[in-house]
C-alpha cells in the first residue's frame, strides 16, 4: 500500500484527480497518523470524521464528473485560531475551552469551498502569543526534531507550532498559520517547512481569534514552496466582512512559479547582520546568496537603518491592541465564567480572566494596558507607531534597489522546551528578523536551507514588496531547488 | 447677552453649560454590523456575532450611518472632515461586548458648527444667540442592563449595542436653563428635519450629557460637572438649575466643586454623585485596527448636500417672506416636521383647489392648520378620528370657505362630521344644509321683512344711530338661519338702509 503520508498537497490533489487513489484512503491514512503521533501534542482536537466526510464528498463529485476544487482531497491541520462551525476553537486557552462557534472563518471555509478536509485543530501558543509554543493551555507541542544524539524536547517554534510539528512530523501535508511577527515563519524555519506570510489583507481576519489586528495575517504551511503557493491560492480572497481585506482577484500563483531569477535584484540588509549571530545562520545566509546568484539574480546590499528599533516598537504595538482585543474575554457571554461567592461585575471580570488566561497572555495585557495608558500614550504607543512608518518606509526604500530580500529567518535553531521560558525577553529576540517585515505588511517566506551541526533545520527568509507574493514565492523555489532541503526527523513518536 | 443670574449669599452667579447631545443615527442597520435597530424588539433580538463580540468578529462600516452624520453636519454648517478616523475607548461593563466602545477622540467626522436659538422674552431668552458647536462624531451605542428579571442578576439585552450614535458636542456657550433648553429643541429640530435622528427623547434616541460650572460674571470658567443620559428637555433645564445652585451653595459654603460625572434622578430633581475624578477611567483610546482612516469623496459630500432638506431657519424665513405669514405663524408652523408637513400639503391642495396663489391662500390655511382645525379636533376628544383629516378634505372645506359657500362656523361644523364620520365635505355641506345662502333675491326679500318689521329702527338709524347696523345683520342672519352669506347680507343692507 502507497504511504500516503508521505505526499504533498501538489500530489494528493493530482493523484486523487488523476484517480490514482481515492481521497478516502488519503484521509484514512492521515487519521491514523495523527493518531498515532498523541505524544507530539500537535492537536487540540482531532476531527478524524470531518476529514472523511470532505474526502467522500470529494470522491463522489469526481465519479460524477464534477470540477474538483484546488485542495480536492487534501487533508489539513488547521490552527485552532481558525473559528470552525461547530468544532471546539480554544486559542489554546482555558478561558476558551469548550467554545464552539456558530460560524466558520472565511479563511477555513475557503479551505473547505476549495475541497480540503480537516484533520483536526492545530495547538499553537495561548492567543498566538508566544515563539516556542509553550503558552498553551493544553501543554507543549513536541518538535518532531531533536538534536543528534539527544532525547531533549525540542521546540517547534511559535506560535504556529502545531502546525509546524504536524507538517514536518507529515500528519499532515499541509496547515494553516497566523504570522503577527513570525508566527508561520519562525516555526517553519525550525521543523524544515515552507510557510508565508501574505501581504496584509490578503488572508481574510474574518472568524480568526485576533491577537494584534494590525499585524494579524494568516497564511499556509507545507513541505515546498509550490504546495504553500497552491494553499495561499485557496486561503487568499477579498472579503468584504473585514475591513482591511485587500479587493483584488487572487493571482493564480502556482502557475505562475518560475526559479529563473535572471534580471532580478536580491537586497542583502546590511542591519541584519548582528553580532553575535550564530555563524551557521550566517553560513546559510551566504548559501542563499549563491544560490539566488546561480538562479541568476544579481545581489545587491540594502540597508534597512530602523531594523533596530522595529522589535521594541512590534512589542508595544502589538500587546497594545491585544489588550484592547482580549477584553472581550469576561466571562459574560461564551467561555469559562468564574463567579465566586458574592462575587459582583468586577469581581467575576477579575476572577474569570485570572483563571482563565495564562502567564503569558497576562504579561502582553499588562504591557499594551500600560503602554496606552493617560501619560504613556505618546511616549510608547505613538513613538513605536512611527517607528512602524519608519519601518515601512525602510523597505520601500529598499525596494527601489532590489526585487525580494533575502535574510535569515531566525537568529538561533531550535531550542529545547524550557530553555527559554523564564526568560521573556530572550524569547521575543527569536523573532527580531521576523518582526520588521511584519510591521510593514509585507510578504514574507521561510523556507528550509540548510541542517547545523546538531542536525537541526535553518529557514532563510525571503521578503517582498507588498502584493508580489509571486516574487516571493519564485525566490523561494529557487534556493529550494539548490538547497536540496531533503533531511527529515527521525520518527520517535 | 443672558441676564440671567443666580443670586447668592455673596453676590451673583452666572452659569455656563455645554451640553453634548448623544442621538441615535436613523439608519436601517447598527454602525458596524448588519442587525437591526428597530426599538422595541424582544431582547437580544436584534445581535449580531459582530455586536456580541464573538472571537474573531469584525467591524464593518455601514455608510448610511456617515452620509446621515454628514447631512447632520452640514445642516448645522459645520467642516466636514474628509479624513477621519475610528478609536477605540475601552472599558469594561457589562453592556459592553467588546470591552472598548468604537468611537473617535482625535480625528471626528464634522467639526466646529454653529446653531441658532431665537430671542423669546417669555422664555428669557432677550435676543437671538448663536450657540458654537465643536464637533460631532460617531460611535456605537452600548446595550441595556436589566436590574428586575432576577432577585440576584442583572440580564443583559444587547439590542441597542452598536447602534450608531451621533455626539453632538457644544461649546460653553449656553448661559441658562432657557438657552439650553432652547438649544436643544432647535437641534432636536434640525435633525427631524435632516431626517438623521428621530428625536425621541423618551425612547432614549436621544438624550444629553450635561456640563455645568458657575463662576463669578466674566471671570474665568468654575469647575464643571458633568450630569450622564438626561432625557428630556425638561429635566436638563432641572439638572442646569438644581447644579448650579449646589455648586454655588458649595462654594460660598467654603467648598469647591469637583470635577466629576453626575447622575439624574427625575424622581426629586437632583443629581448624585456617580463616579469622581479619581474614580475616572482610563479609557486609553488608540485608533481602531479593525477599521481603515474614513476618506470621503467629493462625490459623496455633494450627494449628501444636495439630499438636505430645506432647514428650520430657512424655512421660517421663507414664510414670513415669500407667503407673507406672520412671525408667530411661521415659528409655530416650522418647529415640527409633522407640522410643516401638514400645512405645506394643505396649502398645496388649497391654492390649487381656489386657483390662487400660495401666497394668497397662506394665512387662511395657516389659521386653519395651527388654531381651527386643532381646536376642532381637541374639543371632540375620542369622537373624532384625526386620520379622516386628509389634505383633501380639508382643501375642500377651505376652498367652499373661500368660495363663500359657508362660513367659518359651517367650516368647523363640517370639519367635525369629517372627523366623526369620514364623510365627504362637499356632500355634508348639500345634505346638512350647511351652506350660505347667495341668493341675492332671496336675501333680499328676507331684509325686506326685517326692515318692514322694524321701521321705527330703520327711522333711528338713518337719524345717525349707526351702531344699529349690527342689529340689522343679527336680524337677518337669524331669519336666514344664520345660511346668509355675512358679505352678501352687509352689501344689501347697506343698499337699502342708504
Amino acid at each position: 500500500m502507497n504511504d500516503f503520508t508521505n505526499l504533498g498537497v501538489k500530489a494528493i490533489r493530482d493523484g486523487v484527480a488523476g484517480g490514482d487513489f481515492s481521497a478516502r484512503e488519503v484521509a484514512e491514512a492521515f487519521n491514523a497518523a495523527v493518531a498515532g503521533a498523541a505524544e507530539l501534542n500537535a492537536f487540540i482536537l482531532t476531527t478524524p470524521d470531518h476529514a472523511l466526510a470532505a474526502a467522500e464528498r470529494v470522491d463522489a463529485d469526481r465519479a460524477a464528473g464534477k470540477p474538483l476544487g484546488k485542495l480536492a482531497g487534501v487533508p489539513i491541520g488547521m490552527k485552532d485560531l481558525f473559528a470552525t462551525r461547530g468544532v471546539q476553537t480554544t486559542a489554546a486557552s482555558h478561558i476558551l475551552e469548550g467554545f464552539e462557534p456558530e460560524y466558520e472563518s472565511t479563511v477555513s471555509q475557503n479551505l473547505w469551498n476549495a475541497g480540503a478536509g480537516m484533520l483536526g485543530k492545530l495547538n499553537l501558543d495561548q492567543f498566538a502569543m508566544g515563539s516556542s509554543n509553550e503558552t498553551s493551555y493544553f501543554g507543549n507541542v513536541s518538535s518532531p526534531w531533536r538534536k543528534e544524539g539527544t532525547n531533549a524536547a525540542m521546540s517547534p517554534g511559535g506560535s504556529s507550532g502545531g502546525s509546524s510539528a504536524a507538517v514536518s512530523a507529515r500528519i499532515a501535508p499541509a496547515a494553516t498559520g497566523t504570522d503577527t511577527g513570525g508566527s508561520i515563519r519562525q516555526p517553519a524555519a525550525f521543523t524544515g517547512i515552507c510557510g508565508i506570510k501574505p501581504t496584509y489583507g490578503l488572508c481574510s481576519r474574518w472568524g480568526v481569534v485576533a491577537f494584534a489586528s494590525s499585524l494579524d495575517q494568516a497564511g499556509p504551511m507545507a513541505r515546498d514552496v509550490t504546495d504553500c503557493a497552491i494553499m495561499l491560492e485557496a486561503m487568499a480572497g477579498f472579503d468584504p466582512k473585514d475591513a482591511t481585506s485587500l479587493d483584488m482577484p487572487v493571482p493564480a500563483w502556482e502557475a505562475g512559479l518560475d526559479a529563473d531569477l535572471r534580471g532580478k535584484k536580491v537586497g542583502i540588509p546590511r542591519e541584519y547582520r548582528m553580532d553575535g549571530t550564530d555563524p551557521e545562520i550566517l553560513d546559510s545566509w551566504e548559501r542563499g546568496k549563491e544560490w539566488l546568484r546561480d538562479a541568476g539574480a544579481e545581489i545587491v546590499e540594502v540597508s534597512l537603518p530602523h531594523t533596530k528599533y522595529a522589535l521594541p516598537a512590534y512589542y508595544i504595538v502589538a500587546p497594545a491592541e491585544a489588550s484592547s482585543n482580549l477584553a472581550r474575554y469576561d466571562g459574560v457571554r461564551y467561555g469559562m465564567r468564574e463567579l465566586p461567592e458574592g462575587a459582583g461585575l468586577q469581581d467575576m471580570y477579575a476572577a474569570t480572566r485570572a483563571a482563565g488566561f495564562g502567564d503569558e497572555v497576562k504579561r502582553r495585557i499588562l504591557i499594551g494596558t500600560y503602554v496606552l495608558s493617560a501619560g504613556f500614550y505618546d511616549a510608547y504607543y505613538n513613538q513605536a507607531q512611527k517607528v512602524r512608518a519608519l519601518v515601512s518606509r525602510d523597505f520601500n526604500e529598499a525596494f527601489k534597489q532590489c526585487d525580494v530580500i533575502l535574510a535569515p529567518t531566525t537568529p538561533t535553531a531550535s531550542f529545547p522546551l524550557g530553555e527559554m521560558s523564564d526568560d521573556p525577553l530572550a524569547m521575543y529576540l527569536n523573532d527580531v528578523f521576523a518582526v520588521p517585515a511584519s510591521l510593514a505588511g509585507l510578504p514574507a517566506m521561510s523556507v528550509p536551507a540548510m541542517t547545523n551541526k546538531d542536525g537541526l533545520p535553518l529557514g532563510l527568509q525571503l521578503v517582498g514588496k507588498a502584493f508580489d507574493e509571486q516574487g516571493v514565492l519564485n525566490a523561494g523555489l529557487a534556493i529550494e531547488q539548490r538547497a536540496g532541503f531533503s533531511a527529515r526527523p527521525e520518527k520517535w513518536w | 447677552m443672558s441676564k440671567y443670574r443666580i443670586q447668592g449669599v455673596t453676590g451673583e452667579w452666572e452659569v455656563v453649560i455645554g451640553l453634548e447631545v448623544h442621538a441615535q443615527v436613523v439608519s436601517k442597520s447598527k454602525l458596524f454590523s448588519g442587525a437591526a435597530t428597530a426599538f422595541g424588539a424582544e431582547p437580544n433580538a436584534q445581535v449580531s456575532f459582530v455586536d456580541a463580540a464573538m472571537p474573531g468578529m469584525l467591524p464593518v462600516l455601514n455608510a448610511e450611518c456617515i452620509r446621515q452624520a454628514v447631512r447632520t453636519g452640514m445642516a448645522i454648517e459645520a467642516q466636514i472632515n474628509k479624513w477621519s478616523r475610528f478609536d477605540r475607548k475601552n472599558y469594561f461593563y457589562a453592556d459592553l461586548p467588546q470591552g472598548y466602545q468604537i468611537s473617535q477622540l482625535y480625528h471626528p467626522l464634522v467639526g466646529e458648527g454653529s446653531l441658532h436659538i431665537e430671542a423669546d422674552e417669555k422664555a428669557g431668552i432677550p435676543e437671538d444667540k448663536v450657540i458654537g458647536i465643536e464637533r460631532i462624531h460617531v460611535e456605537q451605542d452600548a446595550g441595556k442592563l436589566m436590574h428586575d428579571q432576577h432577585p440576584t442578576m442583572s440580564y443583559v439585552d444587547l439590542n441597542r449595542c452598536g447602534v450608531a450614535l451621533m455626539e453632538i458636542v457644544s461649546k460653553p456657550d449656553m448661559r441658562s436653563p432657557a438657552e439650553a433648553g432652547a438649544y436643544v429643541r432647535k437641534l432636536r429640530s434640525i435633525l427631524r428635519y435632516v431626517g438623521s435622528c428621530d428625536g425621541n427623547m423618551e425612547e432614549g434616541s436621544m438624550r444629553a450629557d450635561v456640563n455645568v460650572s458657575v463662576r463669578r460674571p466674566g471671570e474665568e470658567f468654575g469647575t464643571r460637572t458633568e450630569t450622564k443620559n438626561v432625557n428630556s428637555v425638561r429635566f436638563v433645564m432641572q439638572v442646569i438649575e438644581y447644579e448650579a445652585n449646589r455648586q454655588i451653595d458649595l462654594i460660598e459654603s467654603g467648598g469647591a466643586v469637583e470635577q466629576e460625572t453626575r447622575l439624574f434622578d427625575p424622581g426629586t430633581g437632583t443629581t448624585r454623585t456617580m463616579r469622581s475624578k479619581e474614580d475616572a477611567h482610563d479609557y486609553r483610546y488608540f485608533p481602531d485596527p479593525d477599521l481603515l482612516p474614513l476618506e470621503l469623496e467629493d462625490a459623496f459630500l455633494e450627494e449628501c448636500r444636495a439630499s438636505l432638506p430645506e432647514l428650520p431657519d430657512a424655512k421660517r424665513a421663507r414664510y414670513v417672506g415669500d407667503l407673507g405669514l406672520s412671525e408667530y405663524n411661521a415659528r409655530e408652523l416650522t418647529a415640527e416636521v409633522e407640522t410643516f408637513a401638514r400645512f405645506e400639503t394643505l396649502l398645496a391642495a388649497t391654492a390649487k383647489g381656489i386657483g390662487k396663489p400660495e401666497r394668497e391662500v397662506a394665512t387662511q390655511v395657516a389659521n386653519w392648520a395651527l388654531s381651527i382645525a386643532p381646536g376642532v379636533i381637541n374639543a371632540l376628544g375620542a369622537e373624532a378620528n384625526p386620520a379622516r383629516a386628509t389634505a383633501e378634505a380639508q382643501a375642500a372645506i377651505l376652498d367652499m370657505q373661500a368660495k363663500g359657500e359657508i362660513s367659518g362656523g359651517q367650516a368647523k361644523e363640517i370639519f367635525e362630521l369629517v372627523l366623526k364620520t369620514g364623510r365627504d365635505p362637499q356632500e355634508i355641506a348639500e345634505t346638512e344644509g350647511l351652506k350660505q345662502l347667495n341668493d341675492t333675491g332671496a336675501i333680499e326679500s328676507v331684509i325686506d321683512e326685517v326692515l318692514a318689521a322694524n321701521s321705527d329702527k330703520v327711522e333711528e338709524y338713518r337719524s345717525g344711530k349707526d351702531k344699529l347696523f349690527g342689529f340689522f345683520v343679527g336680524q337677518t342672519m337669524k331669519a336666514l338661519q344664520g345660511k346668509g352669506n355675512p358679505a352678501v347680507v352687509n352689501q344689501i343692507l347697506k343698499d337699502k338702509l342708504g
